[in-house]
């Protein structure tokens, strides 16, 4: 296909401001799935994504409008994928932005559209919802063209639901965003914007073409990994698999590499031809760095295995998961992970429960932190356990974070706000009643319960979205609980020393409730160093026997008693004192739990 | 424990021998049923009594090949066992075999001069009230028919008809039990000077009437009733009784033994034989437990057949593990070092507990310390291998 012809171009919206309805009404409205094939969310094929009504993967359909071959590459809505936006914006030209009609621009659209304008794509600015009741097309159009920069009457206003006026969404697609500009006749590039595993076929990767054309069953090369294989099949999506003799300068599509070990290609990488090819690469991505760390531990330590693999595959179509192994006492062996975030966190957590049918243990997320040494040098620390007790200095990550809130509520975000060290940006009115704050938080505060106190504070109303902005200096602490004197590493937790008496004292009140009563007394402590902050007993059982035992009663205690002992047995021994796994369980998702 | 009863309790499994010395004998009969109650009980039906005891007569025939020439211990419970018909009782009584001990169960009310002189003249040595409470406000919980001057009475009574081995037993953490309550229900019993005292802590089984009704409240009260079985203890060893098993007391006088020498026999691991609905029977490496309905038990038993039960074959490991359960209730040491046991018992375990103060060496011999009885579940559990 002629390059004049083609359309490269990403939706993006805030969640559930439609972006995937709009994306179902376009593969209907171009008659790329037929009504009978049709069903909600086509594009996001994960299970999770659809219960969630959220795209975690990116994706890639060809549709035909008019004359012009159209490739949408759908992308994530949440803040932590932010990477996944940037990864599929860099594949497109331009960008249809949906904002909903009742609702108006929301923190991840900001941040959404900044991605946009970072990466020179052309905005289509969509209102969507307009036939619901508490529409306000105007007021929505009026926000987006303010933001943008453009008139109002530049905006489509649609829905996505009934389909009025989807098609001038695709007409303005044609009109308005530019062909892809690549040369021909060069030498092949074609940049690796995401790829998944067949477990027949392999790692399939998913492309834009950039330079010069890609045939099926040419010897292609990864240029940054290094990593030579042919390409089986090369086709586009439509958005099931279609096979095509080539891919060409400014299209998007998919190769089938073959290659079965999923670390040999990695997105954002650039293929080209073995010969003839191109000399240097695309400009690949920007390395993501995780930025939130938890333990990932099997309940089964049988498990472990099937946990390096599972984590290994699901590294490969999502660059920013980290992991390395990790043995704690308490909880055996596992792995430390790296997130963008903690949806990402969720979101890796439910993809190895369900998909690799794992039973995980995750402990409480915490952040990097950088510590500065005796000898001067900074390190990176990603475990609390790994943070000197005495650190010369340490650093904590600190994120700029957007609130966008109607106007009654700023109060109580900059309550909030104030209450969990952030500094104050700057506040803007974005229409009469709805306000943007801006604010530099620290992340730590983030992952411990900002999002529930923000949404229970704001009755709901906040919308939310951050991006990193670098390291600032920090008065943390690190807060050790000891059980039956014994100190559990997998319970250490970092906190501001303001926070740090707070966070001990309920982490030791939950493991009260938690721990059985034992024997003996046993005491739980949270400690600073030597110091100990907060402590708490469990007393000893006085009696544990049962009153009664004639000669009917025998094969039943003695079935009681083989219970107690097999229950003994899924014990953990910290310190001399039985811990039940799920005791573990409920103190480290002491923050998760209250975020259901 | 003679010692062909222990040899016998040794064998190894499924086979069932003879020689047994220790027979149970189940009369169902109540005049009603305590919501607390999970005996196989069944209410009323006097006009059942007498085809029962036919039928109960008859299985002792089938069984008697297993029973020893004389008997150490002959045990009558239920059920309320003196609520059954007098003709039907007195049929029972003069059928068993003789024994050394002969125990019968008898609820307060039932007890009369008459039947008081009926246990006498059937050579009854020992009877075992369920006093359970003397706080009207408690009984009444418990669904117990009789009233604190019953319970008084009924030992009179059967003083009066000369019985001088009496068992009292008393149920402790009542809802709405408070600790001076506690504390009057053991004076009140202990100034009947009963031989025998049994104190059990009421135990809420699931699906019970009275779990349904009580559950939540001895949820609540669960702490406050923690201290409990330490008060009885203490109050019953300040009184002078020997706390020889986890829930049993006696009186320690002029050189008899007053333990309940049936279950004295049970807990140290011997075979016994039990007939009627619901009897359970440890023979061997057999367990034999009879179905609780008393229609079919009969139905089968004027048929000529067994009646219906459930068998469960115990291998040795299994029996071993018993052994300790049951020898750990006692106050007197048990040998863990005995053959079949030593496998059952982690050495590391024992070790540990013998630090921890839970568990006192004897000779070869282990004993549980007061506080170790306290905890003799956990402690049990901890020690099996």
């Amino acid at each position: 296909m002629d390059q004049s012809r083609i359309r490269n171009f990403s939706i993006i919206a805030h969640i559930d401001h439609g972006k995937s309805t709009l994306a179902d009404r376009i593969l209907q409205l171009t008659e790329t799935v037929s009504e009978r094939e049709m069903r909600d969310q086509m594009l996001d094929s994960m299970e999770l994504e659809r219960e969630r009504g959220i795209t975690i993967k990116a994706q890639a359909v060809r549709v035909q409008w008019k004359g012009h071959e159209l490739n949408l590459i759908d992308t994530p809505g949440h803040v932590d994928f932010t990477y996944e936006v940037s990864r599929s914006l860099q594949a497109c030209e331009g960008a249809v932005l949906v904002v909903d009609a009742a609702q108006g621009i929301e923190a991840q659209t900001l941040a959404n559209a900044y991605l946009a304008i970072e990466n020179d794509l052309e905005i289509v600015p969509v209102v969507n919802k307009i036939d619901l009741p508490s529409a306000d097309p105007d007021g929505a159009a009026a926000e987006v063209s303010e933001l943008l920069g453009g008139s109002p009457e530049g905006v489509v206003r649609i829905s996505a639901k009934t389909g009025v006026n989807v098609d001038q969404v695709l007409d303005a697609i044609v009109e308005r965003i530019p062909a892809p500009k690549g040369e021909p006749d060069a030498p092949p590039r074609a940049l690796v914007f995401d790829s998944s595993y067949d477990q027949y076929r392999g790692v399939i990767a998913f492309v834009r073409v950039v330079d010069g054309r890609l045939p099926t069953g040419s010897p292609l090369h990864a240029m940054a990994m290094g990593t030579d294989f042919d390409a089986e099949e090369l086709g586009f999506m439509a958005p099931q698999r279609v096979p095509v003799d080539a891919l060409e300068a400014g299209e998007v599509g998919y190769v089938v590499t073959g290659l079965k070990d999923v670390s040999r290609l990695r997105v954002g990488d650039t293929l080209t031809t073995r010969r003839g090819g191109a000399r240097a690469p695309l400009p690949g991505y920007k390395e993501v760095k995780p930025m939130v760390f938890a333990g990932l531990f099997p309940t089964d330590s049988d498990d472990y295995p099937e946990l390096r693999d599972a984590l290994e595959k699901l590294k490969l179509n999502d660059a920013a998961l980290f992991y390395e192994p990790e043995t704690s006492q308490a909880l055996g062996f596992g792995f430390r992970c790296g997130f963008l975030g903690l949806l990402h966190m969720e979101i890796v957590r439910e993809r190895l429960e369900r998909e690799f049918d794992l039973d995980l243990l995750v402990t409480a997320p915490n952040v990097a932190y950088s510590v500065k040494e005796k000898n001067g040098d900074w390190v990176e620390v990603h475990n609390p356990a790994d943070m000197p007790r005495d650190p010369e200095e340490v650093q904590e990550p600190y994120v700029r974070a957007q609130v966008i809130v109607p106007k009654d509520y700023v109060g109580a975000v900059m309550e909030l706000c104030t209450e969990r060290r952030g500094r104050f940006d700057h506040m803007e009115y974005l229409s009469e009643t709805r306000v943007l704050l801006t604010y530099e938080l620290p992340l730590g505060e983030i992952v411990y319960d900002f999002y529930d106190q923000l949404k229970s504070r704001t009755r709901g109303y906040a919308s939310f979205d951050y991006d990193i902005a670098g390291f600032r200096d920090g008065e943390l602490a690190r807060v050790d609980v000891l059980v039956g004197g014994e100190q559990v590493d997998a319970l250490s937790l970092i906190a501001h020393r303001d926070a740090a008496y707070e966070r001990g004292k309920l982490l030791v009140e939950r493991l009260r409730e938690e721990i059985p009563r034992q024997m003996f007394d046993v005491p739980i402590q949270a400690a600073i160093g030597s110091r100990v902050i907060a402590r708490e007993t469990v007393k000893a059982k006085r009696k544990d026997v049962l009153a009664k035992c004639y000669g009917g009663d025998i094969s039943r205690k003695r079935k009681l008693l083989e219970k107690q002992k097999k229950g003994k047995k899924r014990m953990k021994q910290v310190g001399g004192v039985e811990v039940p796994q799920e005791a573990f369980l409920a103190v480290l998702n002491l923050d998760g739990e209250k975020k259901k | 424990m003679t010692p062909a009863a222990e040899a016998a309790s040794r064998l190894p499994a499924s086979r069932v021998v003879g020689g047994v010395r220790h027979l149970y004998v189940h009369l169902p009969f109540c005049a009603h049923r305590c919501g607390y109650c999970d005996f196989v009980t069944a209410v009323g039906r006097r006009e059942e009594h007498r085809g029962y005891v036919d039928a109960l007569l008859a299985e002792l025939d089938r069984e008697r090949r297993v029973l020893a020439g004389p008997l150490e211990t002959v045990f009558v419970g239920g059920g309320t066992p003196t609520f059954t018909e007098p003709e039907a009782l007195t049929r029972t009584l003069d059928a068993l075999p003789p024994a050394a001990e002969v125990t019968v169960e008898a609820n307060p009310e039932t007890v009369t001069p008459a039947l008081a002189f009926l246990l006498r003249d059937q050579r009854v040595s020992r009877v075992s009230l369920g006093a359970q409470s003397f706080r009207p406000h408690l009984l009444g919980v418990l669904e117990r028919v009789a009233g604190p001057d019953d319970v008084r009475r009924s030992v009179h009574t059967l003083r009066d008809a000369g019985f001088d081995n009496i068992s009292l037993d008393l149920i402790y953490g009542v809802p709405g039990q408070s600790a001076a309550d506690l504390e009057a229900d053991l004076a009140d019993a202990l100034a009947l000077e009963p031989e025998h005292l049994s104190c059990y802590e009421l135990e809420a089984k699931p699906g019970t009437r009275f779990t349904h009704a009580h559950g939540e409240e001895l949820a609540r009260q669960a702490e406050a009733m923690e201290g409990y079985a330490e008060r009885v203890v203490e109050t019953l060893t300040g009184a002078g009784y020997r706390w020889y098993e986890t829930a049993n007391f006696c009186r320690s006088d002029g050189g008899r033994d007053l333990r309940a020498q049936h279950n004295l026999a049970i807990w140290r691991g011997a075979d016994y034989l039990g007939i009627g609905v619901g009897a359970v029977s440890t023979l061997g490496g057999e367990r034999r437990r009879n179905r609780p309905s008393v229609a079919r038990y009969v139905a089968a038993l004027a048929d000529g057949d067994a009646p219906p039960r459930e068998v469960e074959h115990l291998d040795a490991a299994t029996r071993a593990v018993e052994r300790l359960m049951l020898g750990l209730r006692l106050d007197e040491p048990f040998t863990v070092g005995a053959a079949g046991v030593e496998d059952v018992v982690d050495a590391d375990a024992l070790e540990r507990l013998t630090l921890a103060g839970l568990v006192d060496r004897v000779g070869d011999g282990v004993r549980l310390t007061p506080r170790g009885r306290m905890l003799g579940g956990a402690v049990t559990a901890e020690l099996l291998a």
